[in-house]
Order: structure tokens, then C-alpha cells, then sequence
């Protein structure tokens, strides 16, 4: 029984990385912009994040730095797309790789360092309940922050005037234009939002998480992320169901491991990866679903002269 | 202020310029990082760009690595061309280095000279079937080709930790997760004594002669590269998409698993867990820096090998991480994109209207 409930925290962490990731990517897929660098942001805060730890002691400074670094990369990134109308693809790729060399050669002093102790938390002697204690209230903070930040965006999203011109941005760039709305400023802050969001996750993998760098650490949980926005048809609660579902995927494999079964260790490290790929394939299958669900105007460049 | 005019129509000499300023702002960019780190910058320089060039021997080196990014470029433009985004050339060299490696690993002492000719025919099927799997998926499930061909490059690397860790691992190798060194027969034929390089270099010259044929000589490579500029056009002019997606993806997945043979039957000589050193990813820069073009990617190809080089060197002999080939490579291909504006504007200052 104690088993269950720690694979269901397990589970709730590990979906957390992906949740705050996707969740940020969510918000700049809704404004119309695809950034396919965010696995390479998550690999630059996460050592940004991890350093800062290691040197202050203080874990909220390190998620803080995450998510500058985060938002620097993504702005870099969203001046290029917006400003330069470079391909969203080609420039999204080259932040990943670059993310994935710099974060290496920036974090080479640390890949030996420790963290202060970890925190525990025990929320309102709540996690001494049998079961639901252990599963559910002995997180880190950010855990219930995820959530509250799908909560959020929904609120955001679908209940502000805010949210409707982000919205608006995405769908048809051109009439927002035409109301007198900056699209690419618009564009931009949706950017760098999504950017910090995506450091604060690569961040919270490097010092809750793991809690230790190594190089290339992220793992393709960037690429998880940007697909979990397609699974979840642009919608937040699906988001953050997504990433859970995935977090217990990859927590399987663990629990599978612990539990003697005799499949070799690397077939279950593919399973998060073969999971996205059969979801990816499922949920596409019908062209005119993710048409009519996907922002019209993603991937595509915005000049407000044209 | 500054401001951009789009230009009437894409200049020709920027086309070209581009990735000339954008290495230029590279290597500034490495010059204040060597700085900074306390190195000589000229020092610094001379690794990545001189020490692979000075020698026949150094040269031969350069060719070693350029090759594998040569020949994964090539396929790689293909797709860029058709407005396919295969980003998962890392893991279809990677299937094509284990299918050739499972070939390599039948010979014996009466096997003749034809295996390597087989090897490299499991390099091309293997990568191909890999990249199929992409194919496959996006035609008959409309799903996107970036996410699932780079979901399994994370798939082929396991599928290699596997075998190298399970049923192909080497009896006597003192458990070590590699396979047993390759019989000498299925050694890939060497251009000359003392060198590393191998006939893999003149393989992937002639892939980029092939290439130009197709792209620039044949209806078949008009009609592949019109569905990635026009969509519409294709299917007006009767251009199959499905054809040059197919087209696109075996092609290139084709290249990268000839180019995992050639790697795996060549330098390499044996499947261990560093098969993947990157060059599939490597080799996405090579072919926007080389503009898509064969002859653009064979500099392209040498200028990263340099960067491969160069990083090796400034490890061994500078004492800075093996890393600062990737912030080189992101760099270049950052910059590029960036001078790549003046192609299609022109920077005007002041205020206009």
C-alpha cells in the first residue's frame, strides 16, 4: 500500500517538471509561437538554477535565477521569430542545441556538487494521514504552485481581456493588428513568460527533482513538454493531466524495476519517449480536431507592415 | 533607429555572405570567451582553426569527422527543401550503425571482401527503416515529424544500450558495454597509409554530386522541392506530398544510417555506448550553413568538423571543456539565422515611411 502512495507522489513530482514546461509553452503556442529551444532553456536554467543554489544555500534564489535565464534565452529567441521573422523552427532548434552545449560547459565545475540538505515538508501535519498523507501533502511547494498556475491560466485564458488578446494574437495576428494591438510586443512578453516558465521547471529538476546536475540531464523532458501541448489540444487543465500521466509513465519504469520485473532497464527508460510518440500519433490521427483546436496563426511569422 | 525594409526580391550576394558574418561574429564571440576564461585568444583561435588544417595528417582527421556530417547534411537538405523537419538524423545513425554492426559481427576468418559492401547496405536499411517510422506516422496519423523522429533518437540510443549492455556484449571484454572489435575484414577500405580517412570521404563527395544532379537536373527533385516552397503549386501541378515525404525521409535516413556504418565499420571498429556523438545534430547546422546546398555543406561540413577538432584540442591542450564545440555550433547557428534578415531586407536608419 505505502509503495502506491509513493509512486503516486513520485508521479506528481516527476509530472510536475513537465506541467510548469508545457504550461509555459502553452502560453507562447497560444500567442502563435512554437519554440522548439525549450529544451535547451530547461538544460540552461537547470544549471543556472543548480549553480545558484550550490553558491547562496537558497533554493527560492536558484528557482529565481532559473527562470532569469529562462527568460533571457527566450527573449534572444522571440527577438529573432518576431523581430527578424527567422523560422520559427530552424531558430528553436538552434537555442536547443546551443542550450545543450552551454549548459555543459557552464556546469562542468559542478557536476560533482552537492545540495544543502533537501527540505521535507509535512503541510498542516497532513502528511501524517495514512496513504493520502505521503501521495498527497508532503510536496514541495511547487508541486501545488503547478497546479495553481493551470488553475491560473485557465483564469487567465478564458476569463480576462488579457487573455483574450493573447488569444486573439494567435488565432489571427492580423485582426489584432487592425484593433490596435502590438502583436509582436504581445508576442514577445508571451515569450519570455513562457521562457521563465520553462527555467523554472529545468530548475526545479536540478534542485528538487534530482536533485544534482549532470550534462544533458533534461533528457528530451523540453520535447516531452512541447508535445504534451499538442496531446493536450491547447486546453491547460489538459496540460497538466498530460504531464501526470506522463510523470507516472516515467515512474513506472522505477517502480516496475523495484518490483523485480525482468525486462532490461533500457526498454523502460524508452517508455516515456515510445508513450509520446503513440499518444503524438493517436490524439493527430484526425487532422480536422487538432485544426480546429490548434491557434491558426502558430508557427507563422506576423509583419505589421504586409 | 533602426529599422528593416524588405528587399523586392532575396539578394543573391547575402545568400552566400550570411554564413561568412555569421562565422565572423562567431569567432569574436570566441575570442571574449577565451578572454574571459583567462586563455590566449590567439591560442584559442589556432586550435579551432589552424591546428586541423596544418598537416596531411590533420587533415585526414578533418575528413574523418566531416564525413558523417557531410553525408547527413545531404539527406538532411532534402527534407529542409520539402519543408520536412527530420530532426532525428542522431537516431536513424544510430540504427544504421547497429544494423552494420550486426552485419560486421557475422564475419569470420573465410569472409571475403564483399562484406563491407554489405555493411554499408545494412547502414542505408537501417536508417532508412527509422526514418520510415517518422514517415509512417506522419502519413497515415498526421503526426509531427519533429517531435517523433527526435522522440526516437532517445528510442535508437537505448535500443544501442541494449545490445552493447545485453545479448551483443563482447564474452571477453572484461564487461565492458562494447561489442567484440569488427573482424579486420569489414574494415572500410582507407584512402592512404597513416591516415584515418577512409572512402567514406569520396562516398559522401559523390552524395553531394548526386544531390546537385537531383535537386538542380531532375523533375523528381523540382517536384520534391516545390511542395516545400508551395504547397499549394504542388498540388495544383500534381506533385504527390506523400511522394516527397517518403522521398524526403528515406533519403535522408538512408544518409545518416550510411554515414552510422561508415563510422561504426571505420574509426570506430566495434558498437559501444558512444556510437552517438552527435553529428546528427551537428549535421542540421552544417546544412543551413551551407544554404542547402552540396557545395555550401562540404564547407560547412569541414568548418564543424573544425569545431569538432577544436574543442578536442582545447581539452587536451588548453585545459577548457570538450563542450565548447556545442556553444560554438549553437553560436554559428544562431548568428546565422540572425544575418540571414539581410537577406530577404535591407537596414535602413532613421525614421521612413
Amino acid at each position: 500500500m505505502d509503495q502506491y502512495a509513493l509512486l503516486l507522489a513520485a508521479t506528481l513530482n516527476a509530472g510536475t517538471v513537465l506541467a510548469i514546461a508545457a504550461l509555459g509553452l502553452l502560453i507562447n503556442e497560444k500567442a502563435g509561437i512554437v519554440n522548439l529551444g525549450a529544451e535547451g532553456i530547461m538544460l540552461c536554467a537547470a544549471i543556472a538554477g543548480f549553480a545558484t543554489v550550490v553558491n547562496t544555500g537558497n533554493d527560492w534564489i536558484g528557482f529565481a535565477a532559473g527562470m532569469a535565464a529562462g527568460a533571457l534565452l527566450a527573449a534572444i529567441f522571440g527577438w529573432l521569430v518576431i523581430w527578424l521573422n527567422t523560422n520559427q523552427y530552424a531558430t528553436g532548434l538552434a537555442l536547443s542545441l546551443f542550450g545543450v552545449g552551454f549548459s555543459a560547459f557552464v556546469g562542468i565545475g559542478y557536476v560533482q556538487a552537492k545540495l544543502p540538505e533537501r527540505p521535507q515538508y509535512n503541510w498542516f501535519g497532513l502528511g501524517d494521514i495514512p496513504f493520502i498523507g505521503p501521495a498527497l501533502f508532503r510536496h514541495h511547494p511547487l508541486v501545488y504552485g503547478a497546479m495553481l498556475l493551470a488553475v491560473g491560466l485557465i483564469w487567465f485564458l478564458y476569463r480576462t481581456r488579457g487573455g483574450l488578446v493573447l488569444r486573439s494574437v494567435g488565432e489571427s495576428p492580423q485582426s489584432a493588428h487592425a484593433l490596435g494591438y502590438n502583436v509582436r510586443r504581445i508576442r514577445l512578453a508571451a515569450v519570455i513568460v513562457g521562457g521563465a516558465l520553462c527555467g523554472l521547471a529545468g530548475a526545479y529538476l536540478s534542485v528538487i527533482y534530482t536533485p544534482l546536475w549532470v550534462e544533458g540531464m533534461v533528457a528530451g523532458k523540453g520535447w516531452i513538454a512541447l508535445a504534451l501541448t499538442t496531446f493536450a489540444t491547447w486546453r491547460p487543465a489538459r496540460v497538466l493531466l498530460g504531464a501526470y500521466l506522463f510523470g507516472g509513465v516515467t515512474m513506472l519504469q522505477f517502480h516496475l524495476q523495484g518490483q523485480g520485473v525482468q525486462v532490461p532497464s533500457q526498454f523502460l527508460t524508452m517508455l516515456p519517449y515510445i508513450a509520446t510518440i503513440v499518444v503524438l500519433a493517436l490524439i493527430s490521427r484526425n487532422p480536422t480536431w487538432i485544426r480546429v483546436n490548434m491557434p491558426a496563426s502558430l508557427g507563422k511569422p506576423f509583419h505589421p507592415g504586409a | 533607429m533602426l529599422r528593416l525594409e524588405p528587399r523586392p526580391a532575396p539578394s543573391r550576394a547575402w545568400t552566400w555572405a550570411s554564413p561568412l558574418l555569421a562565422l565572423a561574429i562567431t569567432v569574436v564571440i570566441g575570442v571574449v570567451l577565451f578572454s574571459v576564461m583567462g586563455k590566449d585568444p590567439v591560442r584559442g583561435l589556432q586550435v579551432f582553426f589552424w591546428e586541423p588544417i596544418k598537416s596531411a595528417y590533420a587533415l585526414g582527421e578533418l575528413a574523418v569527422k566531416a564525413t558523417p556530417l557531410l553525408l547527413i547534411a545531404l539527406g538532411l537538405a532534402v527534407c529542409f527543401r520539402s519543408n520536412i523537419w527530420n530532426i532525428g538524423a542522431e537516431g536513424q545513425f544510430v540504427i544504421g550503425a547497429i544494423a552494420a554492426g550486426g552485419v560486421a559481427l557475422l564475419a569470420g576468418k573465410e569472409t571475403g571482401r564483399w562484406i563491407v559492401v554489405a555493411v554499408l547496405m545494412a547502414g542505408v536499411l537501417g536508417g532508412m527503416a527509422w526514418a520510415g517510422i517518422t514517415a509512417f506516422l506522419r502519413d497515415k496519423f498526421n503526426a509531427g515529424e519533429i517531435l517523433v523522429s527526435l522522440m526516437l533518437v532517445y528510442v535508437a540510443i537505448q535500443v544501442l544500450g541494449y545490445l552493447v549492455y545485453g545479448p551483443w556484449k563482447d564474452p571477453a571484454g572484461y564487461n565492458f558495454p562494447q561489442t567484440r572489435t569488427f573482424d579486420a575484414v569489414t574494415q572500410i577500405p582507407r584512402l592512404m597509409a597513416g591516415s584515418r580517412a577512409n572512402i567514406g570521404a569520396l562516398i559522401a563527395l559523390a552524395g553531394a554530386a548526386l544531390l546537385w544532379v537531383f535537386l538542380f537536373r531532375t523533375k523528381a527533385g523540382f517536384a520534391q522541392q516545390v511542395g516545400g516552397l508551395a504547397p499549394a503549386a504542388a498540388r495544383y501541378a500534381g506533385f504527390s506530398s506523400r511522394r516527397a515525404l517518403w522521398t524526403a525521409l528515406l533519403i535522408s535516413g538512408g544518409t545518416a544510417g550510411l554515414a552510422g556504418a561508415l563510422e561504426v565499420a571505420g574509426p570506430i571498429g566495434q558498437l559501444t555506448p558512444y556510437v552517438p556523438a552527435g553529428y546528427g545534430f551537428a549535421a542540421i547546422i552544417v546544412a543551413f550553413v551551407g544554404r542547402l546546398h552540396p557545395f555550401g555543406m562540404v564547407l560547412a561540413a569541414m568548418l564543424m568538423s573544425m569545431f569538432y577538432i577544436g574543442g578536442e584540442l582545447a581539452q587536451s591542450r588548453l585545459g577548457l571543456p570538450k563542450s565548447l564545440t556545442g556553444v560554438f555550433q549553437g553560436l554559428l547557428l544562431f548568428t546565422l539565422l540572425a544575418c540571414d534578415t539581410l537577406v530577404n531586407y535591407r537596414i535602413r536608419i532613421g525614421k521612413g515611411g
